[in-house]
């Protein structure tokens, strides 16, 4: 654009990140040469390779940049950074079928175990963190990172903070979700449920995290709105909260600088308590604020109506932020946990009803006057059954975390059951609505390219959902019943394998629930992968005040 | 972005003035049966809190007015089950092993608890039915490798085989092969005639006596002149039709090669007396009991 610009220098952060990176790929390979087991030497190689591109892309884009900094503005409009953004929305379509791939297999592990294979990697053991964190994390951190991204810049009407930052946060996010997951299969594990990567993938974790948190709230500081838009309190609060949970679960101590292996700080009921303190924010603020963001900028903007109510919407962000963090307990009840402590555990999961369900009642009022798009707009109809799906789950929640009814539904499936309703009808269906919505948008397309298949998408995720809950409440409650059952003679009435039995045809039902909803986002693939190739594209007269010429 | 309070048609309620990015908010009040709804919840955790432990203190906690423990709960109905059981399972321990299925009262007691602590101990191995499998004894039938009275199985029981318990059963069916007693052929040989002891085929060319002079000087020592086994040295009986390992030829030879030498645990000490006697009792009562 700007030919006299003065000499062209290297930014203090491509300057910084490019000796970071080199310094990184220099001690990667030392610590690879050290490696105390096979394992770290893998990683350990992985971050040479992975620092070394990252210092050649740098000095790379150094050469072929122009001299002057991407302007915040083109004609008066914001110029937004979509880059990274399209980035982490086309690798999460990509994770969350690995993810929902490898929950199909271990869920017909558990109906036919001889798809174990005999090998440890294929084991249940391994592959179940490995689906956990691969649709949790991977999937929806990816979503999470992507919608944030966008809707902070355009609720803020300025360009993304930071040059190379947003390039750091989902790259290094996405190398993070790659140590993990080769970890869990080569046994790598700290053993902490949902926090299982070991020390030095926490470690770039939180380098990582930290830089997404300065990323997310320069944005906000620069905004030219006067005001901070709903969902940008969701994700603000997301991302403080989990670098909170991630910090305080996580302490530990390797036995080597040079392997793979660490203990925990924390011991005995203290660890537990952490862990679910840790394990229950992680539903409170990765998966329901964070998506409650989403909720709250594309069920608006996709019913092109104002959101419900303001006032509910600051109540209830604050009550939730509030009531979550002490929820935790209820994860132990009738364990080595003080008394005291499964009380607060479970009343506080009761006063959290309502102010879950006032994003509940916002995102579903939010559809007043705009009903009928139900009938004509899948995408839409997506987001709203998604809210349908977490009202219900955070009413199942309050209701298992009392401890009577916990006594029966604990260590069953039917914590599975509640479990999933939360994360295929809430968490996957919200995150399809906003990919379906945002695809487009990031690839200046005019829709999609098929909203039929949508339709098929919804229906057949729709179906799996609900073969999958059902069967797991009923096999949930049958095994709690056979669990607690006495003969007359006050001896238990079943073994434990003849429970494990008369599990068998639910997770024969389970396994084709989750079939069916990995087909729903088979069809999602292709049908955003042919937006983006053969979607027609959207008229930029519409979007630029000043319509180009033709050039003859 | 709006500077005054805009008002929505399709509503008829004003907005909060503001908007982002085409997004607008109502100024909706919140709703009154939410408000209530989230009162009376936190009206019930407090009255909660007053009843039950809930709140920590300097050094201690408040235990509320009904002064509850889990732990004492758990105290209170371990005690009612044991209540429930009563003196039956104390008669059960005291009755003499032989005496037990000759009460019926004590049987029923004794097949119930069996049943249960069978399902959980035993049955990983031996199947949940007790038909077992491939080097794991059915219990059903009346084939028995170390004795199917009531004393023989209790004593199984108790101290297993090959268990590394002192009075665990140890013999084992020696590597003919391994150890270099017998050379191939021969194996294949003694193979084929461990096979027609049992009626079934051999294979072409096999040499019937050379077959039984080897099993005359090699085997006959713990399987018995005639193959029937002997319950001492848990050697089975090769002619009931019954196999541990399997018959045909190959599985024949590598036992024979590399012998055999499952191992059953000693339950002694992680069950309790009364618990084994009503296991053993159990086990009697499948079918096959002597």
């Amino acid at each position: 654009m700007n030919q006299s610009q003065s000499e062209k220098w290297m930014t203090h952060g491509e300057a910084g990140l490019a000796v970071f990176f080199s310094a990184a790929a220099f001690l990667c390979m030392i610590a690879a040469a050290k490696a105390l087991d096979a394992a770290f030497a893998f990683h350990a190689s992985l971050g040479a390779a992975a620092s070394l591109a990252a210092a050649f892309v740098i000095f790379n884009r150094y050469i072929d940049r122009p001299a002057a900094w991407p302007p915040q503005e083109i004609d008066g409009r914001p110029n937004y950074n979509f880059g990274p953004i399209k980035f982490a929305a086309a690798i999460s379509v990509f994770w969350g079928i690995a993810g929902f791939a490898v929950g199909l297999l271990i869920a017909s592990q558990l109906a036919w175990p001889a798809l174990n294979f005999d090998l440890p990697w294929t084991s249940f053991g391994r592959l179940r963190p490995l689906h956990t964190s691969a649709v949790i994390f991977a999937f929806g951190g990816n979503v999470l990172i992507a919608t944030s991204f966008y809707v902070v810049q355009k609720t803020c009407r300025v360009r993304l903070a930071g040059d190379l930052a947003p390039w750091f946060v989902v790259l290094g996010y996405n190398f993070f979700i790659l140590i993990a997951g080769t970890g869990y299969l080569l046994g790598v594990t700290q053993s902490k449920e949902y926090a299982e990567p070991e020390w030095y993938a926490d470690l770039w974790l939180t380098i990582v995290w930290v830089t997404y948190l300065l990323v997310f709230l320069m944005t906000l500081v620069k905004r030219k709105e006067p005001h901070i838009f709903v969902a940008n309190w969701f994700y603000l609060a997301f991302i403080i909260t989990i670098a909170v949970l991630h910090l305080g679960n996580n302490p530990a101590l390797p036995v080597s600088v040079w392997g793979s292996k660490s203990y925990i700080a924390w011991g005995g009921v203290q660890d537990a308590m952490f862990q679910w303190w840790y394990g229950h924010n992680a539903v409170g603020f990765f998966l329901t604020a964070g998506f409650l963001a989403i909720m709250y900028y594309f069920i608006p903007k996709r019913a092109e109506r104002p959101v419900y109510s303001y006032r509910l919407s600051i109540i209830h962000f604050w009550a939730i932020i509030f009531l979550y963090i002490w929820a935790g307990p209820h994860h132990l009840h009738y364990t080595a946990l003080p008394d005291w402590a499964q009380t607060l555990g479970m009343t506080f999961s009761i006063m959290l009803w309502m102010p879950s369900w006032g994003g509940m009642i916002n995102g579903l009022m939010t559809l007043s006057g705009a009903w009928d798009k139900l009938r004509t707009d899948p995408v839409l109809r997506m987001l709203v059954v998604s809210v349908a799906f977490y009202g219900m789950a955070t009413f199942e929640g309050p209701l298992m975390s009392i401890k009577v009814v916990n006594s029966l539904s604990h260590y069953t499936d039917w914590t599975i059951g509640h479990v999933h309703s939360g994360a295929l009808g809430w968490v996957g269906f919200v995150s399809f609505g906003a990919l379906y919505c945002l695809i487009p948008w990031l690839w200046n397309r005019k829709g999609l390219y098929s909203l039929k298949l949508v339709n098929w998408h919804f229906w057949t995720a729709t179906i799996g959902i609900v073969l999958y809950i059902s069967a797991m409440w009923v096999s949930g409650i049958l095994q709690g019943l056979m669990w607690r059952a006495y003969t007359s003679l006050g001896f238990l009435e079943y073994s434990f394998i003849e429970t494990v039995e008369a599990m068998h045809p639910f997770y024969i039902i389970r396994a084709a629930g989750g079939a069916l909803f990995l087909i729903g986002a088979l069809i999602m693939a292709y049908n955003l992968w042919m937006t983006v190739r053969v979607g027609e594209a959207e008229s930029t007269a519409l979007r630029s005040p000043v319509a180009l010429q033709p050039a003859e | 972005m709006a500077d005054r309070n805009d008002l929505d048609h399709v509503t008829g309620k004003t907005t909060t003035g503001h908007e982002w990015d085409g997004i607008k908010e109502l100024n909706t009040p919140l709703p009154r049966w939410w408000v209530i709804t989230f009162y009376l919840t936190i009206v019930w955790a407090v009255g909660y809190w007053i009843v039950y432990p809930a709140w920590p203190m300097l050094w201690s906690n408040t235990t509320g007015l009904l002064h509850y423990s889990s732990r004492a709960d758990v105290a209170v109905e371990l005690a009612n089950l044991e209540k429930i059981r009563g003196d039956r399972m104390v008669a059960l321990g005291a009755a003499p092993l032989a005496d037990i299925e000759k009460d019926p009262a004590l049987l029923a007691l004794a097949r119930a608890r069996g049943k249960t602590v069978f399902g959980d101990n035993c049955a990983p191995c031996h199947g949940s039915g007790a038909a077992g499998a491939k080097g794991y004894p059915n219990l059903n039938d009346d084939d028995w490798l170390w004795g199917g009275t009531l004393d023989q199985i209790m004593q199984t029981i108790q101290f297993g085989a090959r268990s590394g318990h002192t009075k665990a059963h140890e013999s084992a069916m020696l590597a003919f092969g391994k150890e270099g007693v017998l050379k191939k052929e021969q194996i294949v040989t003694v193979a084929n005639y461990v096979r027609s002891l049992s009626g079934l085929s051999t294979s072409q060319g096999y040499d019937a006596a050379a077959g039984a002079k080897i099993f005359a000087d090699n085997c006959v020592a713990c399987h018995g002149d005639g193959g029937t086994g002997n319950q001492e040295l848990g050697a089975p009986n090769l002619t009931d039709k019954i196999w541990l390992y399997g018959s045909d030829e190959a599985t024949l030879i590598e036992t024979i090669t590399n012998g055999r030498g499952g191992v059953m645990p000693a339950w002694v000490g992680r069950l309790d007396p009364p618990t084994i006697k009503a296991l053993a009792v159990y086990v009697h009562s499948l079918g096959g009991g002597k």
